[in-house]
C-alpha cells in the first residue's frame, strides 16, 4: 500500500492560515479529521488544548485522559472532562463502541504497550487517530549518521536515558503496526519540518523521509 | 472521675445542642401525616423535620441551586458561624461570596442528614408518640433514606432541578445515591473523598466508635437522654478513634512528632504527655458538646449500610445507566480511609455507563480531612467544574 491507495488529506488555505494563529497544527489537523457532534477521547491529553479546540470548534462531547496530576488539574479546572489515568492501563476499563473516535496526540511513543494500546483504541472507538514524531524523517537519520548519537531536536528535546519516549517507531513501522492489528488507514498526512503537511502523494519511503510529525485516521477492519 | 461516677452535665449537650434537635437555629420544615418519609428499614417516618441553611438567592428560572452534603460530624452550618460551638461553617475554604462554590452567584442549599442532631429528625428528637427523644426507637436509616428527605426539602423548596451536588465522605455517597436515584434532577455532582460502598476496614473502624459509645455506662442502652446522663467518656474516645483515620501519618508527624504537651520529659505516667495525645483528648472533648452519641450510631451505621451497586443487581455502572448528569471526582493521595482506588471504582463504573466524567486525585499530606482544608488544587478545580456547569446551563 502506498499513500495513493488512501484519501490524502490537504492542508487548505484557510486552515493553513489558522495554524498561523498559534495552535498546533497537528491538533488542527487531527481536529478536522474529527465529524463535528461527535464522541471523542483524547488519550493523554495533557492540559486540555485539543479537547478544547474539539468542544469549542467542532461541537465535540470531548472527554480526556491525563497521566500527570498537573495536566488533569488544569483541564478540569478549565471545566473539561478529564479523569487522570494511564493509558497502558485503564483504556481497557472504556466499553466496546464508547466513542466514534479516540486520539493518541504524540504519545504512542510513550505508551509502554503500543500496539495493545492502539487495539484497545479501535475497541473503544469507531476510529482511532494517531499522531506520532516520525523518526524516520531525514534529519533525525543524517544526525545519527553524522553525529552518531540518538537525536534530539525541537520536537524531541529529552536525551536518551531520560525521556518518556521509549517506543519511537517510523511512518513505516507505523503502517506495520496497523497492518498488525487489522485497522484500516482512512486518511494520513505527514508534516514537514516546518509544520505543514508533505503535498504531493509520494510512496510511504518518501513520506518516511520528509515527515517529521504523522497523523493517521484508522478505523476497524481490514 | 472515679469509675462508676454518674457524668454530670455541666456543659451538656442536653443544653446547647440538645435545644437544636427540635428547634435548630435554621430554617426548618416539617413534614406532617399527608408527607412520610418511607424508609429502607420499612415502614414510614412521619412527621419528621428537616433543618437546613440556605446562602445566596435563587435566581428566577430557579437554576442555580446548590446542594451540599455534610460528612459524619457536620451539619447544615456550612458557611456560617455555628450556633453550639461558635466556629466558622465546615466549608468556609470553599463556600461564600466569591469563593469556589460563589454564594454571590449559586443558592447554596445545606441540610442536616437524617438521622442527625442538628434540626433534623433524628435521635435526640422528641418522638410525637412518647414526648421524649427517640433514643433507639427511631428506625435506622440509611443515605438513600437522607437522599429522599432531601428530595423532599427540594420539593419544598420549589427547585426540580439542581446546577450542583456536592459533597466529601459521607457527603460524597449522598452525592452518588443522588445521581442514582434522581439523575433528571442533578445536571452536575461532586462526589469528594467517596466511595460507592463502605469497605470492611470502614466499618471495622466505625464499630470501634460504636462500642465505645455502647461500653459507657452512662449511655444506658441509648436512654440517657431521658435518664439525664451522657456517654461522653464513651463517645469522646469514638471521635479519637475516628479523628485518627481522617489525617495521615504524615500530617500527625508534620504536626506534632513526637514532642510533649508542656513538659520537658516524661512523667511516667499515663498522663498526655504527647503533644497528639493532648490534642486527640481535644477533639474528643470538644466533640462531646456538640454532638449527640445516638447519632453518632445512626449516621455511622447509615454509612456501613452504603453499597450503591447492591441496589442495582451488583454493577455499579447500571446505578448510573443513561445518565446525563456531569461528574467530578476528587480523591487525596494521603487519604487512606476513601482511597483513590474508591474513587477510580466510580470513575469505571461511569465510564462504563457512558457517562460524563472527571477524575482528579490532589497531592496533599492532610489525608481524608483535606477536603475541608484549604487546598489550592482542589478549590480550583471545584471553580472550574462548578463554572462550567453554570456556563452549560446558562446561569450568570
Amino acid at each position: 500500500m502506498s499513500p495513493r491507495d488512501i484519501a490524502i488529506h490537504d492542508l487548505t488555505m484557510k486552515e493553513a492560515a489558522r495554524a498561523a494563529s498559534g495552535k498546533r497544527v497537528d491538533l488542527l489537523l487531527i481536529a478536522d479529521m474529527v465529524a463535528p457532534g461527535s464522541r471523542v477521547l483524547d488519550v493523554g491529553s495533557g492540559d486540555g488544548e485539543l479537547l478544547e479546540l474539539l468542544a469549542t470548534t467542532r461541537g465535540c462531547d470531548a472527554r480526556g485522559i491525563e497521566l500527570s496530576r498537573e495536566g488533569v488539574n488544569a483541564g478540569v479546572a478549565r471545566g473539561l472532562a478529564i479523569i487522570q489515568g494511564d493509558a497502558d492501563l485503564d483504556l481497557a476499563d472504556y466499553p466496546d463502541g464508547a466513542f466514534d473516535y479516540v486520539i493518541l496526540s504524540q504519545t504512542i511513543q510513550a505508551t509502554r504497550r503500543p500496539k495493545w494500546v492502539l487495539e484497545q483504541m479501535l475497541r473503544v472507538g469507531r476510529r482511532a487517530i494517531v499522531s506520532f514524531p516520525n523518526f524516520g524523517f531525514w534529519r533525525l537519520r543524517l544526525d545519527l549518521l553524522v553525529n552518531g548519537r540518538m537525536p534530539s531536536s525541537d520536537n524531541l528535546p529529552y536525551s536518551w536515558h531520560d525521556t518518556p519516549n521509549i517506543h519511537f517507531c517510523t511512518i513505516r513501522d507505523f503502517v506495520d503496526l496497523v497492518g498488525e492489528v487489522d485497522a484500516r488507514i482512512e486518511r494520513a498526512t505527514a508534516l514537514n519540518a516546518s509544520g505543514y503537511p508533505v503535498r504531493v502523494n509520494l510512496p510511504w519511503a518518501v513520506w518516511n523521509l520528509l515527515g517529521e510529525q504523522a497523523v493517521f485516521l484508522l478505523s476497524r477492519g481490514p | 472521675m472515679a469509675e462508676g461516677d454518674t457524668t454530670t452535665l455541666e456543659r451538656p449537650f442536653f443544653e446547647a445542642a440538645r435545644g437544636e434537635a427540635d428547634h435548630p437555629h435554621s430554617a426548618v420544615v416539617r413534614f406532617g401525616a399527608d408527607a412520610p418519609l418511607p424508609l429502607d428499614a420499612g415502614g414510614m417516618l412521619s412527621p419528621f423535620q428537616i433543618a437546613y441553611q440556605t446562602y445566596g438567592a435563587l435566581n428566577a428560572a430557579r437554576s442555580n441551586a446548590i446542594l451540599l452534603c455534610h460528612a459524619l460530624s457536620g451539619d447544615q452550618h456550612a458557611a456560617n458561624v455555628h450556633p453550639v460551638t461558635g466556629k466558622p461553617g465546615w466549608w468556609e475554604t470553599l463556600v461564600g461570596p466569591g469563593k469556589p462554590i460563589d454564594t454571590d452567584r449559586f443558592f447554596v442549599i445545606a441540610s442536616n442528614v437524617l438521622g442527625g442532631c442538628l434540626g433534623t429528625t433524628g435521635p435526640s428528637s422528641t418522638n410525637p408518640a412518647t414526648g421524649q427523644p427517640y433514643g433507639l426507637d427511631l428506625p435506622v436509616v440509611t443515605i438513600r433514606d437522607m437522599v429522599r428527605a432531601q428530595s423532599m426539602l427540594l420539593d419544598h423548596l420549589g427547585i426540580a432541578r439542581l446546577l450542583a451536588v456536592v459533597g466529601g465522605s459521607m457527603g460524597g455517597m449522598q452525592v452518588l445515591q443522588w445521581a442514582a436515584s434522581y439523575p433528571e434532577r442533578v445536571f452536575a455532582a461532586m462526589p469528594i473523598a467517596t466511595a460507592a460502598r463502605h469497605s470492611a476496614q470502614n466499618i471495622a473502624f466505625h464499630e470501634v466508635g460504636r462500642q465505645a459509645v455502647m461500653a459507657d455506662p452512662d449511655w444506658r442502652a441509648g436512654r440517657y437522654l431521658v435518664e439525664g446522663t451522657s456517654p461522653r467518656r464513651g463517645l469522646a474516645v469514638a471521635r479519637m478513634a475516628a479523628h485518627i483515620t481522617y489525617m495521615s501519618d504524615g500530617s500527625l508527624h508534620r504536626k506534632f512528632g513526637r514532642r510533649l504537651q508542656d513538659r520537658d520529659g516524661h512523667t511516667f505516667s499515663f498522663d498526655a504527655d504527647f503533644q497528639v495525645e493532648s490534642y486527640l483528648r481535644h477533639q474528643g472533648e470538644a466533640f462531646v458538646d456538640r454532638f449527640d452519641a445516638n447519632s453518632y450510631l445512626y449516621v455511622t451505621r447509615a454509612m456501613d449500610y452504603f453499597d450503591l451497586a447492591a441496589d442495582y443487581g451488583g454493577v455499579l455502572a447500571h446505578a448510573f445507566k443513561g445518565s446525563r448528569t456531569r461528574f467530578c471526582l476528587v480523591s487525596f493521595t494521603s487519604d487512606w480511609l476513601f482511597t483513590t482506588a474508591d474513587s477510580r471504582a466510580v470513575v469505571h463504573a461511569l465510564n462504563a455507563a457512558g457517562a460524563q466524567v472527571s477524575f482528579a486525585e490532589i497531592d496533599s499530606d492532610k489525608g481524608h480531612d483535606a477536603f475541608l482544608l484549604e487546598e489550592p488544587e482542589f478549590s480550583a478545580i471545584t471553580r472550574g467544574f462548578i463554572d462550567a456547569a453554570a456556563r452549560a446551563v446558562g446561569v450568570a
